[in-house]
């Protein structure tokens, strides 16, 4: 929610601009029709949303989303006389425009985007917390919880996407619980000459792929950040380093090239989705993303619980998508009403589910979603996520965790000494 | 605007021929030319009228821009710009100025501007953190601490107007009608009248605003709070959509008397520590902070910092052999296939040469991406298919990387050396090949002593062009290798194939340390100095190689 202070321009620049105009054009308006009655205080016009600088809301959005924002859109219109302009954007710039653009005035009044830009989004100073109220508890959890950030709520989720465990049941009928039975249950099929491989996922030849193998990870009890009271990541606890995580690295060890192989770095998404559409594997971890040309392959799908290689869940990272405000909208009312009372619609939600096939936030979307058991699936498993850590932090994460899982799965280093060694330079990095 | 009468600026005016020609022919020939010569510049300056005047037409647009967004500095130049080009275009004389104005316009708009806002950056902290001004940074740090109090009720919320001043009407949960305003503290309300819901919509004595009006007041209404009692801790009531209002409450609280930020459940001071952001004393600050000029800092830093000094050295030494290499590399195979080409007894040279094009055709970046499938140590078709399954890391062995990314520019680079020396060669005097042999000269000192020399007279200043474009190959790098494999000795993403300008990449926009737009633009200062100076010296050096050859 936008809270203006004493401190701040009052009237910002744009506003008194755009009022200016409008008003010398009311006047020649109401020149020409004289004989309009003048209207009550009460009951305001076009005339007075121009004179509030408010005939319009710009929202960024990629090409592949603004269809399915048109239709709501259109209803903020009718209902209110308000125009939502959605500007197409190329999806890969708007976070990086975004906080450029803010600070000048000229940024949009929304951005649809992932709920891990948050965190630079407030350290830019360039968004503004929504406060839900009661239209929070009708959003998943984890959701919410991602949107959350020190104790704020900062966006409008839209979608829940997470990884999963696809099995071809063409291949293996029966689904199994732990990574061992996983693999276990693989090479019995390839070992029949059914397939090529025991298990794919997909990696990165040049920097690993921590996202995907997270899960694994945190069945294992090892985790990025600690949490504060507030339950949101800390910084400060980088708890990587820790024991569970050199077990984890030591099985990386076992599952790459020097052991049995199930790990391969050289595989890449594009190769191991290639593979899974071929019939190659039984299993193939990944998203929800991959699912439609998987189907029209004529796969047939299954889909399991992420398999646990220790005691613990195996928690997937979830990222979720929601509708940003800007810090410095000159619009932060009618924007604000557009988020917090249309966005959160079910219409909405239920078109921005057909339009992206991402199980929607909101509850009652994602039950009528969930005739789709393949929905249903992925969303009980996102269930048991854990967001993505959007403090600003995390960035600094990403580069050497997955050099190091590279390194360990080529075989290549100590997972005793490389390991801790790994989150002792991230934390030099972040300062923690 | 002034119309000029002259037609001096037409061109010369056409010559009289000279010649036997009737005294009365000779006056009807002028008559002619001059009424050509008038419709020419007629319509000459007609084409000039109608060009300024639309030139003029954007530049009121653009200024009227200015004026509604109260630019006034960018104005006043714009206006002056304006003004120039007019005088420029409308002054007699003045040839030169009316060719270079528009070139010298876009040079200095599209690239003198640009360095110098570099410039201007590079001493600055501009970057992740450091992203506006002060202002900014208060009013945002303000309003992310203002947090809605634990397990306060929502209420629902109607605007009204009262002799101009506007009050919030609220609905507890409970039923409860209460009214007030920034001035007039809640009180409650008994004769409210509610809707369906159970909203409490209008008190008599007041008008209530629709939502069209209270967008119109939108920014009156956001900045309306109202405290739910003496007890600050249970916060002032406040609404962001005119429907609903919440309990708020400041975890910050900023002084402008001291220009501080103080927590208030730990009563931590957060002062300006002098670097863009707000501090406390142990150290710990502000996650939002501003921008300031820092001086020189950030060239001392890409030379002093550990993490980046050593990887630099190395990147730099890299970016030369790279550069050099390729251009080496590229003129030394496009030179021989241009020769090899160029003979006269050659069949089908023309779909030899279409084929040798082909890589120049395709986009640097599709061909990076593609090379990077090609080359990927156990499903690419290099190792597959020519080298039986052998598992060899050409991109992820620093050394092999290296020779990758040669080699892939070598691919990429060669049809335009093989371009442009072909047209050099075909441009060579046949009659000195010729006499060179009639001298007894063999095919190799033909080319020795000959054509390499005549052609360098012409390819240098393509080769050092060349030279610069790769010192900054940013396509190749990145799609390839994206700079790896990775130093070991440094904290930052910096690899083995990492030129200076993907470095650079790297450090604004945050792989893995947060944006900095700052330190990338110092370094991207001290690449322009590099190239300038190398570029520099060597067109001298190609200033010898002619006065040698006239």
């Amino acid at each position: 929610m936008k809270l203006p202070n004493t401190s701040a321009n009052p009237v910002s620049r744009r506003v008194f601009a755009v009022g200016a105009l409008s008003a010398v054009s009311a006047l020649a308006l109401s020149a020409c029709g004289g004989d309009t009655k003048t209207t009550s205080t009460a009951t305001a016009t076009a005339a007075d949303l121009a004179a509030g600088g408010a005939t319009t809301i710009t929202m960024w959005v990629d090409a592949e989303r603004s269809p399915a924002l048109k239709d709501i859109a259109a209803k903020f219109k009718a209902d209110t006389g308000i125009e939502v302009k959605l500007v197409i954007k190329d999806f890969a710039a708007v976070r990086d425009d975004f906080i450029t653009q803010v600070p000048t005035g000229k940024g949009p009044d929304l951005i649809v985007g992932p709920h891990d830009w948050v965190g630079k989004f407030v350290q830019n100073g360039v968004i503004a917390p929504v406060e839900l109220g009661d239209k929070s508890s009708a959003f998943s959890k984890t959701s919410i919880k991602a949107m959350t950030f020190n104790g704020s709520t900062y966006g409008v989720p839209y979608s829940v996407e997470n990884i999963a465990l696809l099995r071809n049941t063409a291949l293996l009928p029966a689904a199994v619980t732990t990574f061992d039975e996983v693999i276990a249950a693989g090479k019995g099929v390839v070992d029949s000459g059914k397939a090529k491989y025991a298990f794919l996922v997909g990696l990165d030849p040049k920097q690993g792929d921590p996202y995907h193998l997270y899960p694994l990870q945190t069945s294992m009890g090892s985790a990025v950040f600690g949490v504060d009271a507030d339950g949101g990541y800390d910084p400060k606890q980088l708890i990587l380093g820790e024991p569970a995580g050199v077990e984890f690295a030591k099985k990386l060890v076992e599952w790459g090239d020097s052991g049995s192989k199930v790990l391969n770095s050289n595989i890449t998404g594009d190769i191991a989705k290639e593979e899974f559409k071929n019939g190659k594997s039984p299993y193939f971890l990944t998203g929800p993303w991959n699912v439609p040309d998987l189907q029209k392959a004529g796969i047939k799908l299954a889909v399991d619980p992420l398999p646990t290689a220790g005691d613990k869940p195996a928690q997937p990272f979830v990222g979720v998508n929601g509708f940003f405000i800007s810090a410095k909208s000159a619009n932060a009312l009618a924007t604000t009403e557009f988020v917090t009372n249309y966005l959160t619609t079910e219409a909405a939600q239920d078109s921005m589910f057909t339009a992206g096939g991402r199980p929607p936030a909101l509850t009652a979307s994602f039950t009528k979603a969930s005739s789709d058991p393949i929905v249903a699936a992925f969303g009980k498993i996102g269930d048991n996520g854990v967001p993505m850590p959007a403090i600003p932090e995390m960035d600094a994460v990403w580069n050497d965790w997955g050099a190091t899982e590279l390194a360990l799965i080529k075989g290549k280093g100590d997972p005793a000494t490389d390991w801790p060694k790994m989150a002792a330079t991230i934390k030099s990095k972040i300062g923690a | 605007m002034r119309v000029p009468q002259s037609t001096n600026d037409a061109g010369p005016a056409p010559r009289v021929t000279n010649g036997p020609t009737s005294p009365n022919g000779r006056a009807t020939k002028n008559r002619a030319a001059n009424s050509r010569h008038g419709m020419e510049s007629l319509k000459s300056t007609m084409v000039k009228v109608v060009l300024l005047g639309l030139v003029d037409a954007f530049a009121v647009f653009v200024l009227i821009t200015l004026f509604l967004s109260q630019s006034w500095l960018i104005m006043v130049i714009a206006a002056a710009v304006t003004l120039l080009i007019n005088w420029i275009y409308l002054r007699k004389g003045g040839l030169p100025a009316k060719y270079l104005a528009p070139g010298v316009f876009f040079l200095v708009v599209f690239q003198v501007f640009v360095v110098l806002y570099s410039g201007y950056i590079a001493f600055t902290n501009y970057g992740d953190g450091h992203n506006s001004t002060k202002a900014d940074a208060i009013s945002a740090i303000q309003i992310t601490a203002q947090k809605r109090v634990p397990d306060s009720p929502s209420f629902k919320t109607s605007v009204l107007k009262q002799n101009d001043e506007l009050f919030l009407l609220f609905t507890n949960p409970d039923g409860t009608v209460s009214i007030g305003s920034t001035t007039k503290p809640l009180t409650a309300v008994t004769d409210a009248v509610l809707d369906g819901t159970g909203k409490a919509v209008s008190v008599p004595g007041y008008d209530t605003l629709n939502f069209a009006a209270i967008v119109a007041n939108q920014n009156d209404i956001l900045s309306i709070s109202v405290p739910v009692s003496e007890d600050a801790a249970q916060g002032s009531l406040r609404t962001a959509d005119g429907s609903t209002a919440y309990a708020f409450k400041p975890s910050m609280v900023y002084d402008a008397g001291t220009d501080t930020f103080t927590d208030v459940e730990t009563g931590t001071t957060y002062t300006d520590n002098g670097e863009g952001a707000f501090a406390s004393a142990d150290g710990e600050r502000l996650a939002t902070g501003w921008k300031i000029n820092v001086g020189f800092d950030n060239f001392v830093r890409a030379f002093t910092d550990p993490n980046l000094r050593a990887p630099l050295l190395n990147v730099i030494a890299w970016t030369f052999m790279f550069a050099i290499t390729s251009v080496i590399l590229t003129f030394g195979l496009g030179l021989f296939l241009a020769i090899t080409f160029n003979r006269d007894d050659l069949r089908g040279k023309k779909i030899y040469r279409v084929l040798m094009i082909l890589p120049y055709a395709f986009p640097a970046f599709l061909s990076g991406l593609v090379w990077s499938g090609i080359l990927n140590p156990q499903f690419g078709w290099l190792n597959q298919t020519l080298l039986g399954g052998a598992e060899i890391g050409w991109l992820t062995d620093p050394i092999l990387a290296k020779i990758s990314v040669l080699v892939v520019n070598l691919w990429l680079g060669f049809p335009y050396m093989f371009l442009v020396c072909t047209g050099a060669l075909q441009s060579l005097p046949a009659e000195l090949d010729e006499a060179a042999r009639m001298d007894g000269a063999g095919a190799w000192r033909v080319f020795r002593s000959i054509k390499l020399p005549l052609l360098l007279v012409s390819i240098a200043p393509l080769l050092i062009a060349s030279f610069a474009f790769n010192f900054n190959n940013f396509n190749v790098i990145y799609m390839l290798t994206g700079g790896g494999p990775r130093f070991e000795d440094t904290t930052r993403d910096i690899g083995s194939t990492d030129i200076l300008i993907t470095l650079v990449y790297k450090v604004a926009f945050g792989q893995g340390t947060g944006r900095d737009y700052g330190l990338a633009s110092a370094l991207a200062i001290v690449i322009f100095i590099i190239v300038a100076t190398v570029s520099a010296v060597s067109f001298k050096q190609t200033k010898a190689l002619e006065e040698v050859n006239r």
